[in-house]
């Protein structure tokens, strides 16, 4: 948080934004999205805290469970007199499209806050453009342009300001991520400032407007041709005025703080012949480098556009140089099928106006390009670039900047080694892994240096795609004058690799300054580290002449009891050698960060972390390099060797870190991606990694049932198999009846565990002699690595064994199915990936799967690689996600187009009868599709049938062969977490579930927005705490099941894998043999539960014992043959659910912060799972007869 | 909150069960020893209700809390700044405090609720720790700690002595570092237990609490496995801790709480006459309810009434060592005696 005494803090940008918003407003209706989410969080803990607003009060901050729902929150609270704002993004903002008509044309003064991100077209994507905000420019929104952290909170209230004189409602936009994300030092802007650019007599005006019993009025009427045209047109003025009021405003502002705007900012020479006009971060870039191209003679400049919407032909066009010859529009976003992009419309439109009226003598030449779509990276070689272009005779128009666009060739070339004068700064990169700390680190120095020096500093953070083992980027800058460069670092003066094995696997010195420092977390000392290097880093390091400085900081943490945690150790050793800061005035520096981080958790921790600084500095060394390089050059991780040439080519490329260099030829067109890429991507992340005890096993298929990676993989097979089989290949003899002269193999697929231990804990057979050996242990991996990829080939080559001859029903059995979703970026441990494996291989070939987004979908469609595979011959899941709030309705379209076909090709198969021969076709029809031998059977049939219709020429034979493939009865199935289910998706699934139609739904339940970082939904339980819920949750978890339940006709199950595999396997076999719709919800335990998943299983088991999660099947069949269909499958809780729940850091953080609140809901929570089990218990025993009667 | 309500008024005011226990003067002779019963503020409140002298708080195991601080320490840092998406996940967690925060916050609340006195109970396994937590406990408003060193000698090349040294510098080290009064709750493996009862006052305990029942584990032999079970205390147990109270009552100028079987009135009136100050119990509480502390007292008080006593000093050790008419009912030759009468059975 800030600090108010200084007035000076370092934060993000939705920080700075949030840091605004919530003290000039009273409510704040909201739902998270990224990049946004942290403006809602903060407000949200700033309300829990009690923090208050610049009237006194403590804003009432609510979550809704859509940003549609949110809008409309947001409509009523304004409606009624109170200063609202809310935070959104990307879809979210398209949810509350409608609701910002009617807030518009209700001349309703609100200010919304939008961290702008692309929107998802042939895919989604999380990162920063435009696409957002200018979907949403023809809703009567003033629309507000922020390019840095600075600005996003100067504009937050100038915005705010504005609003309530025009009356006009505001979006004030960043760029997400570029923007938002960026932690930089700034300026606060004292209460009083606020105070005094709000008078109260605007607040009071805008509570005078709004509805009130004591002086009643109605708006929102039904208007007729007649009047709403009219009416449509009343609202003229206020927008003719707003930009003289924003205008005011700025001047206002600069005048309060010494920080001048203007609607449209001019920066460059002033007899500037070329001229950019952008709005958004890259303004910043833009202008920099014009005023670099103009130091050395150019005649350049950059027009700044703040003030979109309205947009304002008068001030724009005094802010352009009279001398302007040619004009490039820079839009970050695209409107395929326009003429142009909407700001060079809005620029050209102006433009022709004012030459019609005079206002300029000749219209200047005019092109528009599109820059940085999904946070793209634009440099100041791009821009240059675009000036370059300006200069030709025919300068391109609607071109691209930044990619290599090789089918429409739209882009234009650019120099990447063009770079603008760096030397006033000191720049550092560090690699790191997503969970070692890095990021926070980082974070915490460049706020120890902005906080306690005159110095200014920026801090950028890039993520890899996945969820385990992800590694982070951090890019630093720091300088004496604010920092205007919203790019990557390219030239480091410091480079800090905090894993070892990154040294084989990521380029990190091409960014290296010669003389560059270069910091490397080791095993190997300062003797032995240079042979461990590649010959390529030894060549970059001899080359550039880098100094080098090693440190085995795992050992130090480890040896002064900070575990694993190595990132207060390269902090320290960052300020060592960086030279930002004196070095004993930075290691105070961070000592004082660390009291002031660690007070609260006691003295012994700040005492061992102070320790950990001192030893650092006497385990660091720097490293003598020789003059020659002496080890081979490996090449950067990439896909194996067998992959497929697309995969070799493309997603080689994206992994190795080349993405940006693909063309434009090497993308789909339309998003298609070919499935089951995970395969070839060997990530290696961790050491330890099961090992299989053959004589020990039992079989039993629960390790491999648990593996949220599909790591495990059991087959059988004859022994002759074993003849060929390499050395070292382990086998049992098979341990079930009938099957003589058989073999059994479990394979642990080595290069894709992720370590989470699962498969251990769940063994349940054990060494007699020495308990503490299972029949499946984590051990090291390296040494066995070899023989294991060995045998994973063997392994791989070996039939996957026959489906009609497995019995599916027990969790033994499953084993022998081949998973169809593989080696997930899901987290070690993940609760939710079992599900989605188990269903890949009991209905994989015929899968149709409909993901909400969320983390499902994210490492289930989140490219590089991507998990959802095919078997041997060709078929398995075909996967989409369309949105978050649709889902249900999207997978019951995937259920209509299959049901529509069928009901078509069995028609079409009737006609054909006498062709494709009537015994095919009988059967074909009369098949019955339950059993799996019966759907293997009839795939065998639909095979002759396609080969018969294949060289038929008929149109109706060719017609039937284009349907024939949904013979095969296709299983459908809606996935996706709580956060769809319970909340946003909530409409949807309830009229799927009504609809009566055969989808299968199975609701991954985390109970928290865990994609997001755990926000509260509403299944959320009582007593746990979540985002959006800091105080511990009040209300219960929503009874989905029962909801369910109450139709009758759907088959509805609550299972828990980690308690009762069984079960869980029983209820999805039963969903989806029943024909109608079914909801599975499914208990996922999660890292957003707050505990070491390795103890998911136990976690789960708890969940079930304590009665928290009791299992359940309500089987519709059962009531058609008059039994009771309510089965519960769990025993009476046996333990307490406090004894379940205060495991987790959810529940505990309550209990350790505000015990009384937390017993209190506890007791509550208690009562809760008591009163449910004693309704349970007596549905259980009920008849028939109680329950509603199926159709 | 006042005690001593319900029982008291059949009771009479003429009946004394007043005792003194660390200094302190209790109502009842009744204690509830250190169980999980007390983790709820609200059942403290109702052993005040039901008539308890006083409360000796559950355990804080120091392990436990090291434990749980690295668990979720571990937890809250590796889920930071993991994702592009998600920068943390749990909320709060700059006020959440790590260490014996909980516990002391339980302290707090059964002083600001009760009024009887509340003894804090520590099991620690580091000097630094059994020092820092007792001055914790002691700063949270605790009236008095229970030391309670579990210590199993595992490791066959420990001495005797050693064992006693350690027992004395943990001892030692708390006095010097809290004001409030320590009461050590011991085992009875000792080879002297007067001896190391004297030395154990020397080293500055206020009071001993006899005896600390260890765990004994069980074994499951389909499973192959050791069992973690406790099992509740019955009134035989009362033995081993009446013997040693007996010896040692009057011989030491500390105070004596008794332990192990107290399961009703009973047990209470024999610590009694052993020469036990107080008498604690917890697995009674767990069978027949907190509310069966008024039981106790009832029986004490119609006892005492049927035998003629208005206080408990009237009767406290009268069957100890000291004043015992036969002295050697407690030692060796009564041993004989017994295995004498034995003979011709």
């Amino acid at each position: 948080m800030a600090n108010n005494e200084k007035l000076v803090a370092t934060i993000d940008g939705n920080e700075a934004a949030a840091y605004v918003a919530y003290r000039v407003n009273e409510v704040c209706a909201i739902y998270p999205i990224t990049p946004s989410s942290t403006m809602a969080e903060l407000a949200d803990e700033w309300a829990a805290k009690g923090t208050r607003n610049v009237w006194g009060h403590i804003p009432d901050v609510i979550e809704l469970q859509s940003e549609g729902g949110a809008a409309g929150t947001v409509h009523g609270a304004l409606q009624t007199g109170s200063l609202t704002t809310t935070f959104t993004a990307s879809q979210g903002l398209m949810l509350m499209l409608p609701n910002m008509y009617k807030i518009a044309g209700e001349l309703t003064p609100a200010v919304f806050h939008v961290a702008a991100r692309s929107l998802a077209a042939q895919g989604l994507s999380i990162f920063g453009d435009h696409q957002d905000v200018m979907a949403a420019r023809t809703t009567g929104f003033a629309m507000l342009s922020s390019a840095s952290v600075q600005e996003a909170h100067d504009f937050a209230l100038i915005a705010q300001a504005a609003t309530l004189r025009s009356r006009i409602p505001f979006i004030h936009f960043f760029d997400g991520f570029r923007t938002s994300h960026e932690v930089s030092k700034l300026e606060l802007i004292p209460d009083a400032t606020m105070r005094t650019l709000i008078p109260d007599e605007l607040v009071f005006a805008h509570r005078k407007r709004a509805l009130n019993p004591d002086n009643p009025f109605i708006r929102g009427t039904a208007q007729n041709p007649d009047v709403y045209f009219q009416g449509r047109e009343t609202v003229n003025n206020f927008y003719a005025a707003t930009p003289a009021i924003v205008h005011q405003m700025m001047q206002e502002f600069g005048k309060l703080t010494g920080r001048y705007y203007n609607l449209y900012d001019y920066i460059g020479a002033a007899d500037a012949t070329r001229v950019i006009i952008i709005m958004g971060s890259g303004a910043e870039t833009a202008a920099e480098t014009a005023k670099a191209l103009n130091a050395a003679g150019e005649k350049t400049g950059v027009l700044q556009i703040r003030l979109y919407r309205p947009f304002e032909m008068e001030y724009f066009i005094k802010a352009l140089p009279s001398t302007v010859e040619t004009i490039a529009v820079l839009d970050r976003t695209k409107e395929p099928g326009a003429s142009g992009e909407p700001l060079f419309q809005d620029v050209m439109a102006s433009l022709v106006q004012a030459l019609q009226t005079g206002r300029i003598s000749k219209l200047p030449r005019l092109v528009g390009g599109r820059y940085g779509l999904s946070s793209k990276e634009f440099t100041p070689a791009m821009v240059k670039a675009v000036f370059d272009e300006l200069k030709k005779e025919q300068p391109k128009n609607n071109f691209t900047v930044g990619i290599n666009d090789d089918v429409s060739h739209t882009s234009l070339d650019y120099d990447p080694n063009y770079t603008l004068d760096e030397s006033g700064w000191r720049q550092a990169l560090f690699f790191g892994l997503g969970a070692d700390g890095t990021v926070g680190a980082n974070k915490n120095s460049i706020k120890i240096i902005g906080e306690n020096t005159p110095m200014y500093g920026q801090g950028y953070f890039v993520y890899d795609s996945k969820k385990s083992g992800a590694r982070t980027v951090s890019h630093l800058r720091f300088g004496k004058e604010p920092i205007k460069a919203p790019y990557l670092v390219t030239q480091a003066d410091f480079i800090a690799c905090h894993q070892f094995n990154f040294t084989e696997k990521v380029e990190m010195l091409a960014f290296a300054k010669p003389g560059a420092i270069f910091l490397l977390n080791s095993p190997f000392d300062k003797e032995e580290v240079w042979d461990q290097l590649p010959g390529n880093v030894q060549e970059v390091i001899i080359a550039k002449k880098l100094k080098v400085y090693v440190i085995d900081a795992t050992t130090v943490a480890r040896d002064n009891g900070m575990g694993t945690r190595i990132n207060t150790i390269m902090q320290t050793c960052f300020f060592a050698l960086a030279e930002v800061l004196p070095k004993d005035e930075a290691i105070e520096e961070i000592k004082h960060a660390i009291e002031k981080t660690y007070s609260k958790k006691g003295k012994a921790i700040v005492e061992k972390n102070f320790q950990a600084v001192d030893a650092t500095l006497q385990f660091l060394f720097e490293v003598k390099i020789p003059s020659a390089v002496t080890s081979k050059t490996l090449p950067l991780q990439s896909v194996s060797s067998v992959a497929p040439p697309f995969v070799k080519d493309v997603i080689g490329k994206m992994l190795a870190g080349s993405g940006d260099e693909l063309p434009v030829s090497a993308i789909s067109i339309d998003g298609t991606w070919p499935s089951g890429t995970t395969q070839y991507e060997k990530r290696n992340i961790s050491d330890q990694v099961p090992i299989w005890e053959p004589d020990l096993c039992i079989q039993c298929g629960n390790c491999a049932f648990v593996c949220p990676h599909s790591v495990i993989r059991a087959k059988f097979y004859h022994e002759d198999f074993l003849e060929k089989a390499p050395d070292g290949f382990k086998s049992a003899p098979l341990n079930a009846r009938g099957f003589p002269e058989t073999k059994y193999t479990l394979q642990v697929y080595a290069e894709d565990c992720t370590g989470c231990t699962l498969c251990v804990d769940v063994c349940p057979a054990s060494d007699p002699l020495n308990r503490a050996r299972k029949a499946i242990n984590m051990d090291e991996k390296a040494p066995t690595l070899e023989v294991e990829k060995v045998n994973i080939n063997y392994f791989e080559a070996l039939p996957w064994n026959d489906r009609s001859r497995i019995n599916f029903s027990t969790v033994h059995g499953a084993q022998f199915l081949e998973p169809l979703f593989e080696f997930s970026g899901a987290c070690a441990g993940c609760g939710e990936t079992p599900y989605l494996k188990m269903l890949s291989q009991l209905f994989g070939d015929r899968l149709l799967v409909a993901n909400a987004t969320g983390c499902s979908s994210i490492y289930g469609g989140n490219l590089p690689t991507t998990p959802w595979a095919k078997n041997k011959d060709g078929q398995g899941p075909a996967w989409s996600n369309s949105l978050f709030e649709d889902n249900a309705e999207f997978g019951l379209g995937m259920r209509v187009t299959a049901d529509k076909q069928f009901e078509m090709a069995e028609s079409l198969l009737r006609q054909l009868a006498p062709v494709v021969g009537e015994d095919l076709a009988n059967s074909i029809l009369g098949a019955p599709q339950v059993l799996e031998s019966e759907v293997v059977a009839q795939r065998i049939r639909v095979q002759s049938l396609k080969a018969i219709l294949a060289d038929n020429k008929d149109p109706l034979a060719q017609e039937l062969l284009s349907v024939s493939d949904q013979l095969v009865k296709r299983s459908v199935w809606l996935v996706g977490g709580d956060g769809w289910a319970y909340d946003i998706g909530y409409g949807g699934l309830d009229h799927v579930l009504a609809s009566g139609r055969n989808v299968n739904i199975l609701v991954m339940d985390t109970e928290v927005y865990s994609n997001t970082g755990g926000q509260s939904s509403k299944a959320t339980p009582t007593a746990a705490t979540a985002k959006f819920a800091a105080a511990g949750k009040r209300v219960g978890k929503k009874d989905l099941a029962m909801q369910a339940i109450s139709y009758g006709n759907v088959y509805v199950a609550r299972v828990a894998f980690g308690s009762n595999p069984q079960q869980a396997l029983q209820a999805m076999r039963e969903a989806a043999a029943y024909d109608g719709p079914s909801i599975i919800l499914a208990y996922s335990h999660c890292i957003a539960h707050g505990y070491d998943l390795k103890d998911g299983l136990a976690q789960q088991h708890k969940a079930v014992h304590s009665g928290y999660w009791p299992l359940v099947r309500y089987n519709p069949m059962l009531r058609k043959k008059k039994l009771n269909p309510f089965v519960l499958d769990s025993p009476r809780p046996s333990m307490a659910l406090k004894d379940y729940a205060y495991h987790e850091l959810r529940y505990k953080v309550l209990l350790n912060t505000h015990p009384k609140e937390a017993e209190e809901l506890m007791v509550l929570a208690q009562e809760f799972v008591n009163l449910r089990w004693k309704n349970y218990e007596e549905l259980a025993t009920k008849s028939a007869s109680d329950f509603v009667p199926v159709a | 909150m006042q005690a001593i309500k319900g029982w008291l008024a059949t009771g009479g005011p003429d009946m004394n069960l007043e005792t003194n226990y660390l200094g302190m003067k209790l109502t009842s002779p009744v204690v509830v020893s250190a169980c999980p019963l007390s983790e709820d503020v609200g059942n403290i409140v109702q052993m005040e209700d039901a008539g308890a002298g006083a409360v000796v708080m559950f355990s804080l195991f120091e392990e436990q809390i090291v434990k749980e601080d690295a668990n979720f320490s571990a937890v809250a840092q590796s889920t930071r700044n993991m994702f592009a998406e998600a920068a943390d996940f749990f909320p709060g967690m700059d006020e959440f405090h790590v260490g014996p925060h909980e516990y002391l916050e339980k302290i707090r609340q059964a002083k600001e609720r009760c009024s009887l006195p509340i003894i804090g109970s520590l099991n620690g396994i580091t000097n630094h720790g059994w020092i820092e937590y007792a001055s914790l406990i002691e700063q949270a408003g605790a009236d008095a700690l229970e030391v309670n060193i579990y210590f199993i000698p595992a490791d066959i090349h420990s001495k005797g002595c050693d064992v006693e040294q350690r027992y004395l510098d943990i001892v030692k080290a708390i006095r010097k570092s809290i004001g409030i009064p320590v009461a050590v709750k011991l085992n009875p493996y000792f080879s002297a237990i007067g001896n190391m009862a004297r030395s154990l006052h020397d080293a500055g305990a206020d009071g001993l609490v006899l005896f600390n029942r260890f765990y004994q584990p069980d074994f499951d032999i389909h499973q192959l496995k050791v069992l973690p079970n406790l099992q509740f205390s019955d009134p035989h147990e009362i033995r081993l801790p009446l013997l040693w109270l007996a010896i040692l009552h009057g011989r030491i100028p500390i105070s004596l709480a008794a332990t192990s079987g107290v399961n009703s009135y009973n047990e209470v009136v024999k610590y009694l006459l052993a020469g036990a100050d107080v008498t604690m119990t917890a697995s009674t509480l767990y069978r027949n309810g907190i509310d069966y502390i008024k039981n106790m007292n009832e029986g004490l008080h119609s006892w005492m009434r049927h035998k003629g006593f208005e206080d408990l000093k009237q009767f406290k050790g009268a069957m100890s060592h000291l004043n015992i008419s036969d002295p050697t009912a407690y030692e060796r030759a009564n041993y004989i005696r017994i295995l004498e009468s034995k003979k011709g059975h």
